[in-house]
């Protein structure tokens, strides 16, 4: 019984003591105990939280190898001079919190990022701001980590001196929520990456693309914002992608795209709105892809769809002030188009149905004398072009017959 | 020389088609900016009023004005005048009407509403159109002196301009696809004013990046400050050559 009592007694009491050593608090400041973050780094023990309170901190590299929270108060300055990478992390559940990262270092033979997780379980990065690093926050070979609410922001002027926003290779499992990126070459960039959620993220003014991701199976895009891209977003060699609700926005400018959609299968792209791009979505050697309740306005070409896809559904679409509403470079059609609403149909609707009576034909004749001959585009809006198209549009002879809409709709869809 | 310009631009400000003119060009043009939801588009809907209706007003009332006053030609030559003096008075007179009728009618609405490079660059291509057509109406009228020939022949022109010119250019383009044909559409694009015109509008339009390669070369010859100079010069070289030929024919007309 004595016993019994004495090793309860003694449990609780080792339990209290690993607490204690749990929460340990480490504060690092110009008034603190400790002065350095690498000092401090040195000294804790995995589960131990380092506070940094405000102020310039110019100490290389700082290399986290252990299980520990890094907070910084009130955005204290990591400077890497313009030649270290600024964080490293190798450890499981490390937290990096509200740091001011500038000036990370930049090299021909490594990638240096302003934040590195490398090989890592469950690491968050969340609310640091990121000004002036080459690569923003890199992750390689990591799994279950979250980058969240990061203002990521490059000066990038040309695509081979700069680096990505949030670069991400290998990993698994990522949460990448409301980070706002700036002035990279590519402002999101996956590179196998799998099972990952990237949640109302802001990418703008990258110098290449906004989003852009190679074999990266079973991603979700959800209300994200990509905007003034040097080409918009491309995709590639995936499937499982989902994108809902984002905003493809003024990506105007040669060979520029809303989306460039290239080998992309069994995808769903949902209640996205495109505006103002040079080509919505350009999609090459992509199957059955679902495009459903989109939103295009004020593009160039809505869509531009090779003749190399296949059983892509497009349905429930506005199509908007487009110049021109779909582009093809060949008269295979293996796709559908029914069910959308066009802005240029002409038809009627006798029985009130509010789908129109007759087939809409969306490709213009022009716009597949363009795709074979670009030099015809010294006649864009000339009288006999609308002379044409007119005639073609009664009796279509070289445009696609099939590719129509059996079932175009009177009024336009509210999304 | 003087008062045969005034005599002649009086005349044609008191006259009723010219006065209709100006007054419907300047209610469809208030109303396509109306209309439209964004004046941008607008300015598109404008942009064919501009290239098709324009040439084609400028050019049949000049031919039917120049047949119409044959009398008070005739009358004017028996007097002590030169012939050339004659005709270039009257073409100037004819330009400086419709000019102002176009500058009212659509320059107008679209400094109310899209007073910036793209609105200036159409009331500068308009307003050189206006002035070409009545030109090109000078050659013709001066080349028969039937009536319903010289009328036919304009009307033949304008067409010629507006449609067959272009069906041309896309015979050769089909033709010749294997080449490269960026650098000849240049030089094409100079032997049509209507054709250089649209071009110019649509460049400041920024449409430049729908159209790719052809394009960027396009960008970057009509887009510089030279570009801009050289269209204005050929512009003005297909003001002068047709009425320096018309003004040689009316020299030498057996009236």
């Amino acid at each position: 019984m004595m016993q019994k009592i004495f090793s309860i007694i003694f449990l609780s009491m080792f339990f209290l003591f690993c607490r204690n050593t749990e929460g340990k608090t480490i504060s690092v400041g110009k008034n603190k105990s400790v002065q350095s973050i690498q000092k401090a780094l040195a000294i804790a023990k995995n589960g131990d939280t380092v506070l940094v309170y405000a102020g310039l901190y110019k100490e290389g590299n700082i290399f986290i190898k252990k299980s520990i929270v890094l907070k910084g108060i009130n955005f204290p300055v990591l400077d890497g001079e313009n030649k270290y990478e600024i964080i490293s992390i190798s450890a499981n559940d490390v937290t990096v919190d509200g740091f001011k990262v500038q000036h990370a270092g930049r090299s021909e033979i490594k990638d240096l990022a302003g934040i590195m997780i490398y090989d890592s379980y469950n690491v968050t990065i969340i609310n640091n701001i990121l000004d002036d690093t080459n690569f923003g926050i890199y992750s390689q070979h990591s799994r279950k980590c979250t980058i969240k609410n990061n203002s990521i922001t490059a000066y990038g002027k040309n695509e081979v001196q700069s680096g990505n926003g949030i670069n991400c290779w290998r990993s698994d499992s990522l949460l990448i929520i409301g980070n706002t990126i700036k002035g990279h070459r590519d402002g999101i960039y996956f590179e196998f990456v799998t099972n990952s959620l990237i949640w109302r993220n802001i990418s703008t003014e990258n110098v290449r693309y906004g989003l852009h991701f190679m074999f990266s199976q079973d991603n979700n895009y959800i209300t994200n914002l990509f905007k003034d891209n040097g080409s918009g977003v491309a995709v590639m060699y995936s499937h499982g992608v989902k994108m809902f609700n984002n905003f493809f926005e003024d990506n105007w400018g040669d060979a520029a795209y809303g989306i460039l959609l290239k080998d992309i299968s069994d995808s769903y792209i949902e209640g996205n709105h495109f505006l103002r791009n040079t080509v919505g979505i350009h999609m090459e050697g992509s199957s059955r892809i679902v495009l459903q309740r989109n939103e295009f306005i004020n593009n160039g070409w809505a869509i531009k769809i090779q003749a190399s896809c296949d059983n892509n559904v497009i349905t429930k679409n506005n199509f908007l002030g487009n110049t021109f509403d779909i582009g093809t470079n060949g008269s295979l059609v293996l796709n559908t188009f029914n069910g959308n609403y066009w802005d240029k149909y002409e038809g009627y609707d006798l029985d009130k149905n509010k789908i129109g009576d007759v087939p809409y034909h969306p490709v213009s004749l022009y716009s597949m004398i363009i795709d074979n001959n670009p030099s015809a585009l010294m006649l864009f809006r000339s009288f006999i072009v609308s002379l044409i198209d007119k005639s073609e549009k009664i009796i279509p002879t070289v445009t696609p017959e099939n590719l129509k809409d059996d079932y175009p709709l009177m009024l336009p869809l509210s999304l | 020389m003087k008062k045969i310009i005034k005599y002649v631009i009086v005349d044609l400000l008191r006259n009723k088609i010219v006065l209709f003119y100006t007054l419907l060009s300047l209610i469809i043009s208030f109303s396509i900016f109306n209309l439209e939801s964004n004046t941008s588009k607008g300015l598109l809907s404008l942009l064919n009023i501009v290239l098709i209706i324009v040439p084609l007003v400028c050019m049949i009332f000049s031919t039917i004005y120049i047949y119409n006053s044959a009398e008070f030609i005739e009358l004017l030559v028996s007097q002590p005048l030169r012939r050339r003096t004659i005709w270039i008075s009257l073409f100037i007179g004819l330009s400086v009407s419709l000019s102002l009728a176009f500058l009212i009618g659509i320059g107008l609405p679209i400094i109310i509403y899209q007073p910036n490079s793209t609105g200036f660059m159409m009331l500068l291509m308009g307003f050189l159109l206006s002035i070409i057509f009545v030109s090109i109406a000078m050659l013709a009228s001066a080349s028969t002196r039937d009536k319903a020939k010289g009328i036919g022949f304009a009307i033949l022109l304008w067409l010629y301009f507006s449609l067959i010119f272009d069906a041309i250019v896309l015979f050769i383009l089909f033709q010749f696809q294997d080449y490269p044909l960026e650098k000849p559409m240049i030089i094409f694009s100079f032997l049509n004013p209507i054709d250089l015109s649209r071009i110019q509008i649509l460049l400041k339009m920024d449409i430049a990046a729908l159209m790719g390669y052809t394009g960027a070369v396009f960008k970057d010859f009509f887009g510089t400050t030279t570009g801009i100079v050289v269209t204005t010069i050929v512009l003005s070289l297909w003001i002068l050559i047709p009425v320096w030929i018309s003004a040689k024919k009316f020299g030498k007309r057996d009236l």
